[in-house]
């Protein structure tokens, strides 16, 4: 009888794991030379994919970056401080007078 | 034809021929083939084009990867921090302790803050997932989970259940009741179910879906009301250690840092691996996004917390200080995406300037690692749990 999902033993998934390096592939512990094409046609196909995303400058990336940070700055409770009275976790001090 | 012995987990009729025969079972995204060995080579010989061999894939993957790393050198014309040059320095903070939350029985391994801004959910090694309100230190609720090394919990959006799993390979979401009485462990729902640890889960923008981690390598979407997958994501070559959603409410990418030292940006709806970084010199315990998405800071063993920007597609910054050996477990950013509080395996947490790459400060408190360190959603406090059995919420 065939079963549709069958886990693979621990020791075949480290050695599938190298062969499937960056595939979208989980590989039966086999060295037969169709699963090494398939697993290198899967990662050639990722790399294209990779390559072929729109990248911007960091100059640009980094300075929108800054302009959030600088924006939301002051909306920032643990980078400016806020009082005892606004914040739940500080506590109170009470002033008595002896 | 014959071929190389291999080791069949199954024996049956084939997919595609349909004749009586060991099985190969993989997965072709996501799903699964069951072909016998020769139909299992026709189909890898139909899939190359002409002239396509093995070793001509080596050499166009050689050539894309080289093509890959002069693109994005191409667009490093500056760092960060010269840009950063002429932004003023923070000032002292005047962070400390304000409440220690004491209660597991051992170490603290994950913990979550509700939406609410006061409720916090924390898991720890002897199976204990306490719900805690941060204000008046009361425990609200305590399941006990039937296996130890509870690695992952998340609170839901709704604030109405919590999802916590490790050791037992599943994911389990208890509701959360308001009746003292009940008990919490029977309305227990088990939803992922994976073949190695839960490392990390995290519930969407709603209480119906669950995103899960696992030490098998792979992450998984899975329906709550059902426990059926969604969606799968393949692509780590080691245990996924941690993982965070995109904070925009229409998003639907995560990134995932794991042992193979590589973080991976993932789109949730086609399962596909988007971006791949991997500049850290060992595991990546955490990842956590920028608060606008657009990038993301990774904790890693080699005690180094790095910055990668995704529409750069690079790092763009490194935090690190000779002085820190040990490593960094979790990260998280403040409100403004200014502060970046990393919690290391030598007790300290530590405050980064982001945009500066200098560190600020460094909290002292714990008593053993931290294995976790939040920042609640509204900003005021970070809370952080660690193996000295306590958390604590600093503001």
């Amino acid at each position: 009888m065939s079963s549709s999902f069958a886990f693979v033993p621990q020791s075949c998934i480290s050695l599938a794991r190298e062969l499937s390096h960056r595939t979208a592939l989980y590989l039966p512990v086999t060295m037969s030379s169709s699963s090494n094409l398939v697993a290198m046609k899967k990662i050639v196909q990722q790399l294209r994919f990779e390559a072929s995303i729109n990248r911007v400058k960091v100059s640009q990336a980094a300075a929108d970056l800054q302009q959030f940070c600088m924006q939301n700055a002051m909306q920032d409770p643990l980078l400016t401080g806020v009082s005892s009275s606004t914040n739940p976790f500080r506590p109170q001090k009470v002033c008595s007078f002896l | 034809m014959c071929d190389q012995t291999f080791m069949a987990i199954t024996f049956g009729p084939c997919d595609s021929c349909s004749k009586a025969s060991p099985l190969m079972n993989i997965y072709i995204k996501s799903d699964p083939i069951n072909y016998c060995s020769f139909c299992m080579e026709m189909m890898a010989c139909q899939a190359l084009q002409s002239g396509e061999s093995l070793a001509t894939l080596k050499s166009e993957s050689d050539s894309l990867k080289k093509k890959l790393e002069e693109e994005r050198a191409k667009l490093h014309d500056v760092e960060l921090n010269q840009v950063a040059e002429k932004v003023e320095l923070v000032s002292a903070l005047s962070i400390r302790t304000r409440r220690v939350l004491k209660g597991h029985g051992n170490k603290v391994l994950c913990m979550d803050w509700c939406k609410d801004k006061r409720r916090l959910v924390s898991s720890s090694q002897d199976g204990k997932v306490i719900v805690w309100d941060g204000y008046t230190l009361n425990k609200e609720h305590a399941v006990t989970m039937p296996c130890t090394w509870v690695m992952a919990c998340a609170y839901a959006p709704s604030g109405c259940a919590v999802a916590c799993g490790g050791l037992d390979n599943k994911c389990s979401v208890y509701p959360l009741s308001l009746d003292k009485n009940e008990n919490l462990a029977a309305k227990k729902k088990s939803v992922a179910m994976h073949t190695n640890y839960l490392s990390g889960c995290s519930f969407t923008n709603s209480d119906m879906q669950l995103l899960t981690s696992s030490g098998d390598g792979t992450c998984a979407l899975w329906d709550v009301e059902s426990g059926q997958l969604l969606q799968s994501f393949h692509g780590h070559t080691a245990d996924v250690l941690s993982l965070n959603l995109a904070p925009s409410e229409t998003g639907n990418t995560f990134v995932s840092g794991g042992c193979d030292k590589k973080a991976n940006v993932w789109d949730m709806r086609s399962g596909q691996n988007v971006q791949s970084f991997e500049t850290h010199d060992s595991d990546i315990n955490c990842v956590k996004y920028y608060p606008t998405g657009d990038a993301f800071a990774s904790a890693s063993d080699d005690g180094t917390c790095r910055l990668y920007d995704l529409r750069a597609d690079r790092e763009v910054a490194v935090y690190q200080k000779d002085s820190i050996i040990f490593g960094a477990s979790s990260v998280d950013f403040s409100l403004s995406g200014r502060l970046l509080f990393a919690g290391y395996n030598d007790y300290t947490i530590n405050v980064w300037d982001v945009l500066k790459g200098n560190r600020i400060s460094i909290l002292f408190g714990h008593e053993n690692r931290v294995s976790c360190v939040k920042v609640s959603p509204d900003g005021t406090s970070f809370a952080s749990a660690s193996w000295d059995t306590s958390l604590r919420i600093w503001a």
